[in-house]
């Protein structure tokens, strides 16, 4: 039903109970979030650091606040919403840890979604070339990448375990497929987690 | 596009009771209307004006001959279509252009004058919903203002929940800041100090304080445009002489800079189409805007339980209501649960940026109010 949508976006609209209150921080041009509405009849708000994205956003009707997840998300009070939704942001984040916990403060339950840094392909870029991996997924050079914190499948596991965070589904994805969690650190171009305190 | 019909004005059936405390009665609103109202009357958009527009719209001003206000963003498929929705734009109280305000006469036939009561932006709002029980209309499909008519917005939002569907705020702020009032307070000096004011009873006079007026409207002028939008404008640049030859310092005091010549024809424009105790009474109602402070000190307080849609957008070069002031209302907005979108656009004409060729504004307005 979300054949338009990117991968990790379908598996969380798939996922998000119809009628709850959702917080799509980097909502991009509203994609999910249209999805999220027009389907599965979500309260939807969006924040979006770039202004011509967020002027796409209002076009379509959504309600997106342009801002910067880093400052902005203090804004929002308490368990406003069921979810927190961080698709392919956790990287660019100043602080992924402080930002996990602002996910948690606001939503009930967040999906993050982020590219794994130890799939094969990166690790043989760095061990046989040298060099730092620019691939399909991730194509920008190192020095004018936005992904400032390279994580992997194995890392997010560990924050999650050092903040007491619990797990409630994972997804792993390698060439726009879903693929199984076997090995997913090796295998999985990127992630999906929804978590819970 | 011409008015519908000249003049369109309503008189109140009920006295408005202010935030003073006083009321004002027989009060009326002159207002000018484009498109046409449906049979369910569900498609009437309320835009509201700033400190000195007026209800000419998107119709030529009848003292200016100039085109209205807002005539890019009005119109038969212009971003407000007027070939959709029902536009309306009323005078506010206290204003000069047909609405009951400080020339118009009182029970004695004499001009209210200082006798005018000061208003509110509050006093305004309720002025508008008067024309909106006049018309029947029971719910807009939207309030739109920028800069004072933002204000407008956000109190009719904040006072008259039910009365409007979306709304829309551009260039603005919840509060005035203490600069605001400074930038104001300079220009009520300057017309008070004009000998020609008389204590605001000048209506009978020969002379009006045009001069005093002239030097306000040039303060205020400087803060909606910006410093980079002057330089570019004028730079140093000096201005040509009556005789057409090329402008010299002339080492005395005439307009040798052309950004001087430009401030004294604003001034003396402005003075032949307003009036200068309006000008006292509608910046005092700026002054006093604090939506916060009309609702227990917490602006979030202001917008518990609305079920409107709203839209806030600033400009990155406006240092009058700068997009801190709009971000303050969007995370009260937030706190309060309401539906909000924001965006800061890149325009370089300072606070006038909502008045002038900033695409992405005409965008995101056709959005928002589809």
């Amino acid at each position: 039903m979300t054949t338009s949508l990117r991968p990790d976006l379908a598996v969380i609209a798939e996922h998000i109970e119809p009628g709850s209150r959702v917080l799509d921080i980097g909502c991009g041009d509203g994609a999910l979030m249209a999805v999220l509405r027009d389907r599965r009849q979500v309260d939807a708000r969006g924040l979006e650091i770039d202004p011509a994205e967020v002027e796409r956003c209002v076009a379509r009707g959504l309600s997106v606040v342009q801002g910067d997840a880093d400052r902005d998300l203090l804004a929002y009070p308490d368990g406003a919403f069921d979810f927190a939704i961080l698709s392919q942001t956790l990287q660019t984040a100043e602080r992924p840890d402080l930002m996990l916990d602002q996910l948690l403060r606001v939503g009930r339950r967040a999906f993050v979604s982020f590219p794994n840094f130890a799939h094969w392909r990166m690790r043989a870029a760095l061990l046989l070339r040298g060099r730092m991996p620019v691939t399909r997924h991730l194509p920008v050079s190192w020095y004018e990448t936005q992904n400032i914190h390279h994580v992997t499948v194995t890392d997010f596991r560990e924050l999650l375990r050092e903040k007491g965070l619990s797990v409630d589904r994972s997804w792993f994805f390698a060439g726009d497929h879903e693929i199984g969690p076997t090995g997913a650190n090796w295998r999985a171009e990127y992630a999906v987690f929804e978590v819970r305190r | 596009m011409a008015p519908q019909t000249a003049p369109n004005q309503v008189t109140l059936p009920a006295s408005l009771l202010l935030d003073s405390g006083e009321t004002l009665a027989g009060v009326t609103i002159a207002y000018e209307s484009y498109g046409s109202l449906s049979a369910a009357k569900d498609n009437a958009i309320l835009v509201c004006h700033a400190l000195t527009g007026d209800q000419y719209l998107a119709s030529t001003h009848p003292l200016t001959g100039k085109p209205g206000w807002w005539e890019r963003m009005v119109g038969p498929d212009k971003p407000i279509d007027t070939d959709r929705f029902f536009v309306i734009c009323a005078n506010v109280i206290g204003s000069c252009m047909g609405t009951t305000g400080p020339a118009s006469p009182t029970a004695d036939g004499q001009p209210y004058a200082m006798r005018f009561p000061v208003i509110t932006i509050r006093d305004m709002v309720r002025g508008l919903v008067g024309l909106l029980d006049g018309l029947g209309i029971a719910q807009l499909h939207a309030v739109v203002g920028g800069s004072m008519g933002g204000m407008q917005a956000l109190s009719l939002a904040a006072n008259f929940p039910d009365r409007a569907a979306r709304v829309l705020a551009i260039a603005t702020t919840a509060r005035h800041s203490a600069q605001n009032i400074a930038f104001h307070e300079v220009g009520r000096q300057a017309i008070m100090a004009d000998p020609a004011w008389a204590d605001g009873d000048y209506y009978a006079q020969a002379q009006r304080p045009i001069a005093g007026l002239a030097v306000a409207r040039m303060a205020a002028h400087i803060t909606y445009l910006s410093e980079a939008g002057l330089t570019e404008k004028f730079g140093r640049r000096l201005q040509d002489k009556a005789d057409g030859s090329a402008g010299a310092k002339s080492f005395g005091f005439d307009a040798d800079f052309q950004v001087e010549s430009y401030l004294r024809y604003q001034g003396s424009g402005f003075t032949r189409r307003f009036d200068a105790n309006s000008y006292l009474y509608i910046t005092r109602a700026m002054d006093y805007f604090d939506l916060a402070e009309e609702h227990g000190g917490q602006l979030a307080k202001a917008f518990a339980g609305t079920a409107a849609r709203f839209c806030l957008v600033s400009f990155d070069s406006d240092w009058l209501y700068p997009t801190a002031e709009s971000r303050h209302v969007v995370h009260a907005l937030n706190a309060a649960g309401a539906a909000v979108s924001f965006v800061e656009l890149s325009a370089p004409f300072g606070h006038d940026s909502f008045l002038l060729d900033v695409p992405a504004l005409d965008r995101v307005v056709k959005g928002f109010l589809e």
